[in-house]
């Protein structure tokens, strides 16, 4: 392969590949449509957060509040449909615009201020979390039968697996994400940003519109991983996704993306989260295992990849040196 | 006139760094800006592509007077330009980096089909064939500096500044650039050129103005401003005759006797062979080489930035240990690196700072330096050094970059070395301020310090050394001393092939 920027992707799908192959040696069944459907249904969530976390980092940047942000949508929505008899289209709507807003506030402070993305976004996750604790204590289940009925959506695969309204929806943001990261000329101002700033300054980018619209995205992505998770869970609970933002991180890198930004492909991410997801089924497939095993070969593999990254990043430079 | 600034002027608290500076660009020429560090050059292009905000004065471009408040502002009347350090960006495709913010769209979404063929059209003519989908830093820096020429002939197209492009490139790549640059004057663009290199402003350039202190000094056509009046101009009378006699200056053979320190069989596999050399009191020595000849690399093995894996270093008590810069500064050690930028200064601290720090570091924490002292010994070596700052507490990063190197040298010199590695202390600093370090180097070995100085200027090392080392391939193919250390000498020595010559050892 001549390009080395490539490689990461390579060796995100190659472990992914290998991995799945490893779990068929095993439990063959685990290669069919209703494994792979429910793979998809139960990482939704985090697959549509990664996106957004996948052009955040690509910026060099990082979004702590995210798992915080769904938590709160799902409060959100749950204390909307029950107390103020909006549709609940309506209520997605507004939630979008709310998630959307707070991510672009916590970019322009980010740019105006100049501060670390990380402590922006730190005190953005402790008030997003406080604010889903106001609205409610407690878990509230959703009861609305239009919101019901979405989560009965699905289309059957050959061989039975059920393709869920939110799996396809996770697609359909990597698919989205993916042309706005390499196809738009927002995406190619985030990988300058990810590249130098002062350089992508001097080379005519507006960087502070380009923080705003990324955070603003992120912001975005992590509303609609929450409409996601409450469809999935059925219920708003303030307590719900803490750690996700770091898991989405994990992903993100597992998936190929340099973490102080730059470099990397955002359907590498969509890697990442299936390779977390595979873990998880063959721990479940196993039965035997402590579901503490995911964490621990998600560790192995995350630090597998920030070697693999250091040791490519020293490639090219000796090589550019020569 | 394709470009005039007329009385332009640019004040920063408490000084004037552009002081009513007219400046006239036509098309189809190459016009030189020379000047010592702090002349006024880089505010003067500053101004020109909207980093600063003029004080007083115009510019007017085709006649039209203009305020450019931002580079892509600049760029769009028709100014671009391109640094010494290339501001491209390497982890994008060369394709991308040339099309940036102007990518061909459809619907919002890039082309990249139509944005390689555009990349494609932007390059034909500058002699390159390169593959448009790799990444711009998988490419040498000489590559990288015609592409950003490129983008910057396609985005402005009337003006062109060149600050310092040659800097990193060998002869070679220089004679590419020149080719590019020539044709592009022939299609009638203005070039201002901005280097310290006076043989290339001479092989290229039509007219030059020179700058001193905010001020124009002269312009005039190349071809009839000789060499010794232009570094007159640029330097002052006093300090261009201050450099002749230098040169002309050699110090009789060193002190004899016990030497200061001595290196024996010092090396690290795959980065210097083993070395001897024993450094005497008060002397000045030479390291010459080509690039990649392990000069640096010498260096960093003395100061214990990398370990040695074989060889003692011993001074008159015995040997010494040199695991790692501590060590090395605790026997007494300095070392002033090549990348300033990035190991030697830390820009956003003050003078005062950084010229403490090292002294500091070595007390340790507890024990701070007193204000008053930390004071005194700014304000001494401002003086001393002759530092152009408003003040002590001036960020270093703001500081031109010959001012920046004197206080790297007066950190070291606070803490009273008696060994000292200066790797290229005149790098991307001007004629005049070249003459000032070297100065400050004869000065310092006077009082016993012993210095060893790394360059590839090879008329200044010769100036200044009372030995030069010669190594290539990593490894010492010669050591001239007194009436040995000639140009000629050096060059055969560089340029040797397999043979090891000791021209008098």
């Amino acid at each position: 392969m001549r390009n080395p920027r490539l490689y990461p992707l390579l060796a995100t799908i190659a472990i992914f590949i290998i991995a799945y192959a490893i779990c068929y040696l095993q439990f063959p069944y685990i290669l069919s449509t209703r494994v792979a459907g429910n793979l998809l249904t139960d990482n939704a969530y985090l697959g549509i957060v990664a996106v957004g976390m996948t052009i955040v980092i690509l910026s060099g940047g990082i979004d702590l509040s995210v798992g915080s942000v769904i938590a709160f949508s799902g409060v959100f929505i749950a204390v909307m449909l029950r107390d103020s008899g909006l549709h609940p289209l309506a209520v997605f709507a507004l939630l979008l615009v709310i998630t959307t807003a707070f991510g672009a506030a916590m970019g322009w402070l980010i740019y105006r201020l100049a501060m670390p993305a990380f402590i922006v976004t730190l005190a953005g996750m402790f008030l997003v979390r406080g604010v889903a604790y106001m609205m409610s204590i407690d878990s509230i289940p959703i009861d609305h039968p239009f919101f019901t009925s979405l989560q009965r959506v699905y289309w059957l695969m050959p061989g039975k697996g059920r393709l869920t309204l939110i799996g396809v929806v996770m697609l359909l943001a990597f698919v989205v994400g993916h042309i706005i990261a390499h196809r738009t000329r927002f995406g190619a101002n985030v990988f300058a940003l990810g590249g130098g700033e002062q350089t992508a300054r001097l080379m005519g980018s507006r960087v502070g519109r380009t923080t705003v619209m990324i955070y603003a995205f992120s912001g975005l992505m992590a509303g609609l991983g929450g409409i996601v998770f409450a469809l999935y869970t059925g219920s708003g609970y303030p307590l719900a996704t803490v750690g996700t933002e770091l898991t989405a991180i994990a992903t993100v890198v597992i998936g190929g993306t340099l973490l102080t930004g730059g470099a990397g492909y955002v359907f590498g991410t969509l890697f990442g989260v299936l390779t977390m997801g595979l873990i998880q089924t063959y721990i479940v497939f196993d039965g035997t295992l402590s579901s503490w095993w995911t964490r621990i070969a998600i560790g192995v593999l995350l630090l597998a990849f920030i070697v693999l990254q250091k040791g490519l990043l020293r490639l090219t430079t000796a090589r550019s040196a020569a | 006139m394709l470009l005039a600034l007329q009385s332009l002027t640019k004040t920063f608290v408490g000084m004037k760094a552009l002081d009513e500076v007219d400046f006239e660009l036509a098309s189809g020429e190459v016009h030189a800006l020379l000047g010592e560090n702090g002349a006024g050059k880089s505010t003067l292009i500053k101004c020109l592509t909207g980093v600063y905000r003029r004080d007083a004065g115009s510019i007017l471009l085709d006649g039209r007077d203009i305020s450019p408040d931002s580079t892509s502002r600049a760029q769009a009347l028709g100014i671009g330009t391109v640094y010494q350090e290339v501001n491209l960006l390497p982890n994008l495709t060369v394709a991308q980096n040339l099309t940036f913010g102007h990518e061909p769209r459809r619907f919002g979404i890039i082309s990249p089909r139509a944005q390689r063929r555009r990349a494609a059209q932007m390059l034909e003519g500058y002699g390159l064939d390169i593959d448009l989908d790799r990444d711009l830093g998988s490419y040498s820096v000489a590559v990288q500096q015609l592409v950003a020429i490129a983008r910057a002939v396609e985005l402005s197209g009337r003006v062109l500044i060149l600050d310092e492009p040659t800097a990193s490139l060998d002869d070679r790549e220089v004679q590419m650039l020149f080719a590019v640059v020539r044709r592009l004057r022939d299609r009638g663009l203005g070039i201002i050129f901005v280097s310290h290199f006076l043989d290339q402003v001479y092989a290229l350039c039509d007219r030059i103005t020179v700058l001193r202190n905010g001020c124009r000094i002269v312009t005039e056509r190349s071809d009839s401003l000789d060499r010794v009046r232009l570094i007159e101009h640029m330097l002052g009378r006093e300090l261009a005759a201050q450099e002749e006699s230098e040169k002309r200056h050699r110090r009789s053979a060193p002190l004899a006797g016990e030497p200061l320190l001595s290196f024996a069989g010092v090396g690290r596999r795959g980065f210097v062979e083993p070395f001897d050399l024993e450094v005497q009191r008060g002397e000045v020595i030479g390291m010459s080489g080509l690039l990649g000849s392990g000069r640096t690399e010498t260096a960093e093995l003395m100061f214990g930035i990398r370990r040695m894996h074989s060889g003692t270093v011993s001074d008159a008590e015995g040997d010494l240990r040199l695991n790692n810069p501590r060590d090395a500064i605790a026997a007494g050690f300095g070392f002033a690196p090549e990348d300033r930028k990035t190991d030697g200064i830390i820009a956003d601290l003050s003078i005062r700072d950084n010229i403490v720090l090292a002294m500091q570091a070595r007390r340790g924490w507890l024990r701070r330096v007193p204000r008053a002292e930390q004071k005194r010994l700014a304000a001494d070596y401002i003086e001393r050094l002759d530092i152009r700052t408003s003040g002590p507490e001036k960020a270093v990063g703001e500081l031109s970059g010959g001012n920046q190197q004197k206080v790297v040298l007066a950190r070291w010199l606070a803490m009273n070395p008696r060994f000292l590695v200066l790797d290229e202390p005149t790098r991307g600093i001007d004629v005049g301020a070249h003459a000032e370090i070297l100065q400050l180097v004869r000065e310092l070995t006077a009082r016993g310090m012993a210095v060893l100085v790394i360059s590839s200027e090879l008329d200044e090392l010769i100036a200044v050394s009372d030995r030069v080392i010669v190594l290539r391939d990593r490894r010492q193919v010669a050591r001239l001393s007194g009436s040995d250390i000639t140009l000629e000498n050096v060059v055969h020595a560089i340029a040797a092939s397999d043979e090891h010559r000791e021209v008098s050892a």
